[in-house]
């Protein structure tokens, strides 16, 4: 099979632009909710903007959350994307309570008006790197700025799963994870000029390896 | 290093002979087709543009596949967020752009004439897409006392409110713009695109009344437009006005002031800044 990335299509946002983003990079990639193209890429992508609840419905209607736990288990590499990083976590409190596909142990909880400006937390944020060997932030300095768009942030139990972290008001988050074959960002990668594109970039050659 | 404000370019396209042009020209002569929207957009995104918002100023329904074709031809070319808007008047419009890879579209005169269009939109596609053009015009008045029912501002000692105008400013609608402004954000708006009609055009700098209520009075981010003529307006409608984000055409157009200088200058007073 020649290389591709997968995105998988579960009804949540915009999966063009990441598709164009790693066409862009000379690389394949095929937007899916085929569980045997999902399970046979080089790479899989989850990507995602709205609701964690509605999310994980559509994942569960798909038949979609154990070929992520497969995928993760054949250490396949797994990028997580915005609500596709927040996906990954254990529980949600978005809109009552949500369990989530726990494959990063840890809890997604809401900004608080009385300690940012303003809610969603819209633009550009600089990621503050605590681990910069991971394969995700080869050739990214520290302090980059990436494009995020989100009301709620992920708080990881083992801080050692954390890449990146950025402020947002009185808040400081998790905005990269690395665990094994896992990476998520709470950012647009795709949306974040020529650092995000080296994201990609970073991420299609680990799935290359 | 805390959330950056924005720099957002405007782009005014227009159709013609099938395919989507920039409306007024524009003064980079490296550029290869300096009408062409796509390549301009990439232009941007190299010169550190924040984001980049396409208003169709045509708005013609007969003219969507040709928009349609830009927002897909963008897409390719440039790797940051951007905004299209101009006559969106349905769900199904607005999934058509968004499918196409815009990231956010915006609505004005359709959400005023139907103001659940916001809220249907931001259930089906999230709010953080949504975003409410408001074309804004002040109207003075003798005391508070004459318009009870609008959010008035005493300016030195004169008093005003701000009335929303639609169909691209051509058409009063008696309509409190700020009232207007947390009506659309309660209905699933993400962001407020704020346009001052008394100030577009003149050079002369953003509405900074205009935009410090808005900030204050909403919570959701607000996007300054209408009226930047150098960098300082720019300062000044952070600084004064506490937008998130300004918004302007001509001064970035017509290479008056390159975006990388702007935002340098915005830096050096203390404003965060993306470099």
């Amino acid at each position: 099979m020649p290389f591709y990335i997968a995105i998988i299509d579960y009804e949540m946002g915009n999966l063009k632009s990441i598709f164009k983003c790693i066409k862009h990079l000379n690389a394949d990639a095929i937007i899916t909710d085929d569980l045997k193209e999902i399970l046979e890429a080089d790479g899989v992508i989850l990507p995602g903007v709205g609701a964690f609840g509605d999310a994980m419905k559509h994942l569960k209607e798909k038949n979609l959350i154990p070929v992520l736990n497969q995928i993760v288990i054949k250490k396949k590499p797994l990028f997580g994307i915005c609500l596709g990083q927040q996906l990954l976590f254990s529980r949600s409190s978005e809109m009552g309570e949500h369990k989530g596909l726990s494959l990063v142990e840890g809890e997604v909880i809401p900004f608080e008006i009385s300690k940012v400006e303003k809610i969603p937390q819209i633009g550009w944020n600089s990621v503050r790197l605590l681990d910069s060997d991971n394969f995700l932030v080869e050739g990214i300095p520290n302090h980059s700025y990436f494009y995020f768009v989100h009301s709620f942030y992920s708080n990881p139990k083992n801080k050692d799963e954390i890449i990146g972290l950025t402020t947002y008001g009185d808040v400081e988050y998790c905005s990269i994870i690395g665990k094994d074959n896992i990476v998520a960002t709470q950012f647009h990668p795709e949306k974040s000029s020529k650092y995000g594109i080296q994201i990609y970039k970073n991420f299609i050659n680990y799935c290359r390896k | 290093m805390p959330l950056t404000k924005r720099i957002i370019p405007c782009l005014d396209v227009t159709t013609r002979e099938g395919v989507a042009r920039v409306v007024k020209g524009t003064k980079f002569i490296n550029l290869r087709d300096a009408g062409d929207p796509v390549e301009l957009g990439a232009f941007y995104d190299e010169q550190r543009a924040d984001e980049l918002v396409f208003l169709d100023i045509t708005a013609s329904s007969d003219d969507r596949n040709i928009l349609i074709d830009m927002v897909e031809k963008t897409g390719e070319q440039v790797f940051i967020p951007f905004t299209v808007g101009g006559g969106l008047r349905t769900v199904e419009d607005i999934k058509e752009i968004l499918r196409a890879g815009a990231d956010k579209i915006s609505l004005n005169t359709a959400a005023i004439q139907n103001p659940n269009l916001i809220k249907d939109s931001a259930k089906i596609f999230g709010s953080q897409c949504i975003v409410t053009a408001i074309d804004a015009k002040r109207v003075y008045v003798k005391s508070p006392e004459v318009a009870k029912n609008n959010i008035i501002i005493q300016i030195g000692e004169k008093y005003c409110w701000w009335e929303v105008y639609i169909h691209g400013g051509r058409t009063p609608t008696g309509i409190d713009a700020i009232l207007w402004g947390i009506e659309a954000q309660n209905l699933g708006s993400g962001e407020i695109l704020l346009t001052s009609m008394d100030k577009d055009g003149t050079h002369l700098g953003y509405d900074l009344e205009l935009t410090h209520i808005f900030s204050e009075k909403l919570t959701i981010p607000i996007i300054a437009s209408g009226g930047a003529g150098d960098p300082q307006h720019i300062i000044d409608v952070f600084k004064l006005g506490k937008a998130d984000a300004a918004l302007a055409a001509s001064i970035f157009h017509y290479n008056e002031y390159p975006i990388g200088i702007v935002k340098e200058e915005c830096k050096k007073s203390g404003i965060p800044m993306r470099l």
